[in-house]
C-alpha cells in the first residue's frame, strides 16, 4: 500500500513539475508551482524527513508562491508582457543538455551515499553530550555549526541586495505597500490577518521549541513568522517599516550576531564555535530563536522588495 | 475490527467523498462563483471528517486538540478566502470602474 | 488500520489530481487560484492520513504549518489583481 501512495505522489510531483513548464500562462505556471510544493512536502513526509517536509510546505508552498504571484503582478504592472517568447531549438537542446548533466550528477551524489553509512550513528553518539534529541538540529548548530552561521549572513547579505537597487529618492524608505486595494478584500484579509498573526507566531515559537528534540527549528519557524507577517501587510494590519527604523535593523542582525557572538565565545572555550559544557541546549535554544526572529522579518522583506519614493507608497492604506 | 475501527473507517470513507464531491465541483460546475461552493465547502467538510477519523485514531486528547486547531483555521482560512474570491470573480464577470 | 489510512490519503491525492486538471484547463486566472487553494486542503488531509498511517504525531505539524499558510497564495493574488492608483488604466488584470 505505501509502494503504490509513493508510486502515485512521484507520478504528480513529475506532471505538477512539466507542468509548471509547459503552462502558457504564467500563473498558471505558479500555481502548479504551488502545488509542486505541496507535494513535495508530502514526499519528504512520505520520506520520514518531516523536518524537510516543513520548511519545504512552508517555503515551497507558502512564501515562494506568494513571492511569484507579487513578482507576476509588479512585471505586468511595468508593462512587461510575462510570456515565454519562443525559444530556438538549439537552446531548448542546450537547457536539456545542463538540466540532464545535473541530473546525473546529482544521482550519481545521492546513488554514492553508501546505505551502511555511518554517519547516522556517528551522530546518534554525539548527541547525547548536546541534551538536545532532533540530530537534525544537532547538525545544523552543533557539528556543522560553521554553514548555518554563513547561511543566516547569506540570508542578510540577499536582504542587503534587494535594498541596495534601492531608486536614490527610495532610500530609506518603506518598501511599496502591500496592502489590497479593494477595500471590502482589504477588511476581510486585515481581520483574517489580526488573528493569523498572532497565531504565526504561537506556532514559529513552538516549531523552534519542539525542534531541539522533535521536527521543527529557526527556518521553519522563521517561515512561517513571515507567512504571517506577509498576510498581514497584504490585509494592511500592519504597515511596513523604513530600512532605516533601528528597531527593524536590530531584529534582522539579532539573530547572526548572537550566533556569531556565541561561536566567538567559543574561542574563549579553545575553538570558534564549541559550546561551554552543560550550556549547550540552553545556548542552541537561545540561537535558535534569535535566528527565528531575524529569519521571519529577513524573508518577509525580501518578498516585499526594495524601498520606493514615498508617493510610490501612499494608494494602498498602511 | 472493532466498533471504533468501524467508526474511523466510516468517517474516512466520508471524508474522502466529500472531498471527491469537492473536486468533482471544481472540475463540472459552470462558472468560478459556483467553484467556489466546491471548494470553501465541500473540501472543508471533508477535511472535518478526515480529522476526527484520525483524532479517534490517536485516541490522545493533546493530539485531538491540534488536529481541532489544525481544522478550525482551515475552515477560518476558507471562510476569509471565500470572500475575496467572491469578490474577485464577481469584478471579473462585472467589470465596473 | 494502516492499510485504511493509506488508502484514504491515496484517495485524497487522487483527488488532488482532479482539482489539477481545473489548474489546467482555467479558464481564468481565479480558477487556476481556486485549484491550488483545494490543492492545499487535500494537503493538510494527506498529511493528517499520513501521520496516522505511520504513527507519526510530528507529521500534525506540517498540517499546521499548511493549514497557516493556506490563505497566502489566495492573498497575494487578490493583491495582485485589485486595480490600483499607480498602475496604468486598461492594464491586463488578469
Amino acid at each position: 500500500m505505501s509502494l503504490v501512495f509513493d508510486l502515485v505522489l512521484c507520478l504528480m510531483i513529475l506532471g505538477t513539475a512539466a507542468a509548471s513548464l509547459l503552462m502558457r500562462s504564467a500563473l498558471g505556471g505558479i500555481v502548479f508551482f504551488i502545488a509542486f510544493g505541496n507535494l513535495l512536502g508530502i514526499a519528504w513526509l512520505s520520506l520520514g524527513a518531516v523536518n524537510v517536509a516543513l520548511a519545504e510546505i512552508a517555503i515551497g508552498a507558502g512564501v515562494t508562491g506568494i513571492l511569484l504571484i507579487l513578482a507576476h503582478a509588479r512585471l505586468s504592472a511595468m508593462g512587461d508582457p510575462v510570456e515565454c517568447e519562443p525559444t530556438s531549438p538549439w537552446m531548448r537542446a542546450a537547457v536539456a543538455v545542463i538540466c540532464g548533466g545535473l541530473i546525473v550528477l546529482l544521482s550519481v551524489a545521492v546513488l554514492s551515499i553508501s546505505p551502511t553509512d555511518r554517519m547516522g550513528a556517528q551522530i546518534a553518539t554525539l548527541m547525547p553530550a548536546l541534551g538536545i534529541e532532533n540530530p537534525v538540529t544537532g547538525v545544523l548548530l552543533a557539528f556543522r555549526a560553521y554553514d548555518t552561521l554563513l547561511e543566516t549572513f547569506v540570508l542578510l547579505g540577499a536582504l542587503v541586495a534587494v535594498w541596495a537597487i534601492a531608486p536614490p529618492r527610495g532610500w530609506p524608505q518603506r518598501p511599496a505597500s502591500l496592502a489590497i486595494a479593494t477595500p471590502v478584500s482589504l477588511t476581510v484579509i486585515g481581520t483574517f490577518s489580526r488573528v493569523l498573526l498572532p497565531a504565526s507566531l504561537v506556532m514559529a515559537a513552538y516549531l523552534v521549541w519542539t525542534g531541539s528534540d522533535l521536527p521543527g527549528g529557526a527556518f521553519q519557524g522563521g517561515t512561517v513568522l513571515a507567512g504571517g507577517i506577509l498576510v498581514a501587510a497584504l490585509g494592511g494590519a500592519i504597515a511596513l517599516p523604513r530600512a532605516d527604523d533601528m528597531r527593524l535593523r536590530s531584529v534582522l542582525v539579532l539573530g547572526p550576531a548572537m550566533f556569531l557572538g556565541i561561536g566567538l565565545g567559543g574561542i574563549a572555550l579553545g575553538r570558534f564555535l564549541s559550546y561551554p559544557v552543560g550550556l549547550e541546549k540552553a545556548l542552541i535554544v537561545a540561537i535558535e530563536y534569535a535566528l527565528a526572529l531575524s529569519i521571519g522579518a529577513t524573508l518577509a522583506l525580501l518578498v516585499a522588495g526594495k524601498p520606493v519614493p514615498p508617493a510610490a507608497v501612499q494608494e494602498g492604506g498602511d | 475490527m472493532t466498533g471504533l475501527e468501524y467508526a474511523i473507517a466510516g468517517l474516512l470513507f466520508m471524508g474522502v467523498f466529500f472531498y471527491a464531491a469537492g473536486s468533482l465541483g471544481l472540475l463540472r460546475f459552470p462558472d468560478s462563483a459556483s467553484r467556489l461552493h466546491a471548494l470553501t465547502k465541500a473540501d472543508n467538510v471533508g477535511l472535518g471528517l478526515v480529522a476526527l477519523a484520525v483524532a479517534l485514531h490517536w485516541g490522545s486528547v493533546a493530539v485531538a486538540a491540534k488536529i481541532a486547531i489544525v481544522w478550525l483555521f482551515a475552515i477560518f482560512t476558507a471562510g476569509a478566502t471565500a470572500q475575496v474570491l467572491g469578490q474577485s470573480s464577481k469584478d471579473e464577470t462585472d467589470p465596473r470602474p | 488500520m494502516t492499510g485504511l489510512f493509506y488508502a484514504a490519503a491515496m484517495a485524497l491525492l487522487v483527488t488532488v489530481a482532479l482539482a489539477l486538471v481545473r489548474a489546467w484547463k482555467g479558464p481564468g486566472t481565479i480558477d487556476r487560484i481556486m485549484a491550488a487553494q483545494l490543492v492545499g486542503t487535500g494537503v493538510i488531509g494527506v498529511a493528517l492520513t499520513l501521520g496516522a498511517a505511520r504513527g507519526d504525531a510530528t507529521m500534525l505539524d506540517a498540517a499546521l504549518v499548511a493549514t497557516l499558510l493556506a490563505a497566502l497564495a489566495v492573498a497575494a493574488f487578490v493583491a495582485s489583481r485589485a486595480p490600483r492608483g499607480a498602475r496604468k488604466d486598461g492594464e491586463d488584470r488578469s
